[in-house]
């Protein structure tokens, strides 16, 4: 493949993308493949295996978010589904012993996933923006609610659970340990990421983008909009389909929370703090959430309060997300002025961290105050110990606070000048962003 | 019938506050109902404190204060990253707003009762109480109801606030602050969503999951009405206030209509379907009412804007 794209001249460029895009591939196909043989212990598979679910999920969410423009608060509902029916096909395949592996069952949830998005989709994505959002939410309450109504079909509260081992084998594989589960979800994650890589690169996927950032001129050019965002649509409850045929398969379970609107929360929340704009962004982003959440509820009993200010900052300060804000370094970097503004950078990191611990610790000290009120003062937060109750730690916050917004308003106005300066510096040399 | 309209009225108010900020402000305010779990919550320590009159001013006005708070040094900055990040950025916060009221109050229902001079039957209809308070709601929308309308019609503030739902570029070119009326609106939106949380709250259950329950429904109502249009709100907030009260109370199924016709022992999932009663699929009927009226006109009942 090298020697090819050195051999021929002119299409050197095309073929080397290409080089850099299967070689990208295969190196994640390595890195799935070496994972487990590096972090072997049963709780970091679990965390892997969910990491894996949630960059489907992610990325399905992005074909409507970031690849179509649409913003959608219902896409929960085409993932539960998609558990539901793996779950009722799995106890099927069991019951009626059908000749049908465990590792095919993702594609009844995703064929479930296609299914419900055709049926309900084609209402709401008449309507584009704000419009949609809110039938989306609509739609998506309808479903949560009737999922609680329809008890034999979604098992009510307490939800339906299969058992996984009781399908046929593959290489005498029965899927009970969990590093069987790992490789089933890296299986399905990296043929889901390269489908939906492989979508974007369609007639389709950039008709999608046009709808997203001009639909009215695509009506000109004698496209429907409303055709594209269904499809669009459909694509997207496909892969959320299959994403949670494997939570399902995972857990043994569905219930409920699977369709509700905090799923469908959590998944927006990953793919816009990853970044929409770019293909990698929910990749990061469901990696990034999915960690936190593990992670933060040990260190931390209101975690998701932190989780939810952690969105809102990002929405001000980062609206392209993680990656939005990295690739606008890109042309910095190029021209090589990126170290002044990394200067900067480093002296405003230390005011804003300061007003962080700040915050941090007044809402602890809150915590404290108000649910578990009336118990030993002392508390632990992060791993650090203080007495919640003494006045000095309240002074403490609120100076940190204070302090460090006084300072870092200065430092972020050097940054910005550090920036343009950079960036001009840039322009000049001819890297634009 | 009353009830109906008592919820529907209710709505409106929400709906009312809900319209105008996204006629003005062109952002559909996720956060909306949260303000509404606001009201109550202040409502209720405020009137553990001073009692119920000074809540039903103050807690409205402090909720309104950290509205335009919010508008000022959050939503403004956003609005340059559109529309979506600033549909996102409510979203967030009502996310948050439901943590911090968890923080602070707890999960489960707080003790809000109904003042003691309200707390007596009004009228007896076949030997059931219906409660003064519930006509005190009531009053008390519809007085609100009947400001804003004045308010809008008659008052030069109104009268901006008017032009800027159907021109909003043309009132700035006008010379108007349209940036703090802006402020204005959001802290005067938020605030009526707060007095339904404050004359909610000891009817319905005051709990930091109140946002959620209502927040969908309101958003029901703010698409049926058509997005923008204040009659269309109007209409629409009865309308489900009706649907949802009169389905509440009626028990038939599929299966009661048309009785021995019915399929008879079918899968059970289909069963399911076939038995569930009426007062059972209550909590759907909003969504329902929502497709089929999208099916037939997509931009809503009284709603011109395609987005």
């Amino acid at each position: 493949m090298s020697d090819l794209s050195k051999g021929a001249a002119a299409p050197r460029s095309v073929s080397s993308n290409k080089l850099r895009c299967y070689g990208s591939w295969i190196a994640t196909a390595i890195a799935l493949l070496a994972l487990p043989s590096i972090f072997s212990s049963a709780g970091s598979l679990t965390t892997f295996s969910l990491i894996g679910i949630s960059i489907i999920f992610s990325l399905s969410y992005n074909i409507l978010l970031g690849q179509t423009g649409m913003l959608s608060f219902g896409h929960a509902v085409y993932y539960g589904l998609g558990g539901f029916l793996a779950i009722h096909g799995m106890n099927l395949i069991a019951g009626s012993k059908l000749p049908v592996p465990l590792p095919l069952v993702p594609l009844i949830g995703g064929v479930a996933g296609l299914f419900f998005a055709a049926t309900l989709g084609w209402v709401p994505t008449r309507r584009s923006g704000t419009a949609f959002a809110m039938i989306s939410l609509g739609v998506a309450e309808l479903v949560a609610s009737s999922s609680l109504i329809l008890r034999s079909f979604f098992g009510g509260e307490a939800g339906i659970s299969a058992n996984r081992t009781k399908l046929m084998r593959v290489f005498d594989w029965n899927f009970g340990p969990q590093i069987q589960i790992y490789y089933l979800v890296a299986f399905w994650t990296l043929i889901a990421g390269i489908a939906m890589y492989a979508l974007t690169r369609t007639p389709l996927g950039r008709m999608c983008n046009a709808v997203r950032d001009n639909p009215e001129r695509v009506q000109f050019v004698g496209y429907d909009p409303h055709v594209i965002r269904f499809l669009a649509f459909c694509f997207a409850g496909f892969f959320a389909g299959i994403a949670g045929a494997l939570a399902a398969i995972n857990f043994e379970i569905a219930n409920a929370a699977y369709l509700g609107a905090a799923q469908s929360g959590v998944v927006l929340f990953a793919t816009y703090i990853g970044g929409v704009r770019f293909f990698i962004g929910p990749i990061i982003g469901a990696i990034l959430v999915t960690y936190l959440s593990l992670a933060l509820s040990d260190l931390t009993a209101v975690w998701q309060l932190y989780f939810g200010l952690f969105f809102i900052a990002v929405v001000m300060f980062a609206p392209g997300g993680i990656t939005g804000l990295l690739m606008k370094h890109r042309p910095l970097v190029r021209a090589g002025t990126l170290v002044s503004v990394l200067r900067a950078y480093l002296l405003a990191l230390v005011p804003t961290l300061t007003i962080i611990a700040g915050l941090i610790l007044a809402i602890e000290i809150v915590v404290r105050h108000t649910v578990n009120a009336g118990q030993d003062p002392y508390t632990k937060a992060f791993g650090v110990h203080f007495n919640a109750a003494s006045p000095l730690i309240w002074l403490l916050a609120v100076a940190l606070i204070i302090g460090g917004f006084v300072v870092a308003r200065r430092t972020w106005q050097w940054v910005g000048k550090a920036w343009d300066e950079g960036l001009k510096a840039a322009r000049e040399k001819g890297f634009h962003a | 019938m009353l009830n109906g309209v008592l919820y529907g009225m209710l709505l409106f108010l929400m709906a009312s506050g809900l319209t105008v900020i996204f006629s003005m402000l062109g952002v559909l305010n996720f956060a909306h109902a949260s303000f509404y779990m606001l009201g109550a919550f202040f409502g209720f320590q405020i009137s553990r404190w001073f009692g119920f009159w000074p809540a039903l001013v103050l807690a409205p006005l402090l909720a309104g204060l950290i509205g335009a708070a919010i508008e000022r040094y959050g939503l403004r900055h956003v609005h340059k990253n559109g529309h979506v990040a600033e549909l996102l950025f409510t979203f967030g916060l009502a996310f948050a707003i439901e943590e911090v009221v968890e923080i602070i109050w707890g999960k489960s229902p707080v003790d809000y009762r109904v003042p003691p001079l309200l707390n007596f039957p009004a009228f007896t209809i076949f030997s059931i109480n219906y409660p003064a308070f519930k006509i005190f709601m009531l009053l008390v929308s519809v007085a609100i109801f009947l400001a804003l309308l004045i308010a809008l019609k008659m008052t030069r503030v109104g009268l901006i606030v008017q032009a800027a739902l159907t021109h909003p570029q043309m009132v700035g070119h006008l010379g108007h602050n349209v940036d703090r009326i802006f402020m204005m609106v959001f802290g005067v939106g938020t605030a009526l969503a707060a007095v339904a949380g404050v004359i909610a709250g000891p009817a319905l259950q005051t709990q930091s999951n109140m946002a959620e329950l209502l927040g969908p429904i309101l958003f029901v109502v703010v698409v049926v009405g058509g997005l923008g249009s204040l009659p269309g709100a109007f209409v629409a907030s009865l309308l489900i206030g009706l649907v949802q009260t009169f389905a509440v109370s009626m028990n038939g199924s599929l299966a009661s209509i048309f009785g021995p016709l019915g399929p008879g022992n079918t899968q059970p999932f289909l069963a399911d379907i076939w038995n569930v009663t009426i007062a059972q699929i209550a909590p759907i009927m909003p969504y329902l009412l929502m497709v089929v009226i999208l099916l037939f006109r997509p931009t809503g009942l009284f709603g011109t804007r395609e987005s």
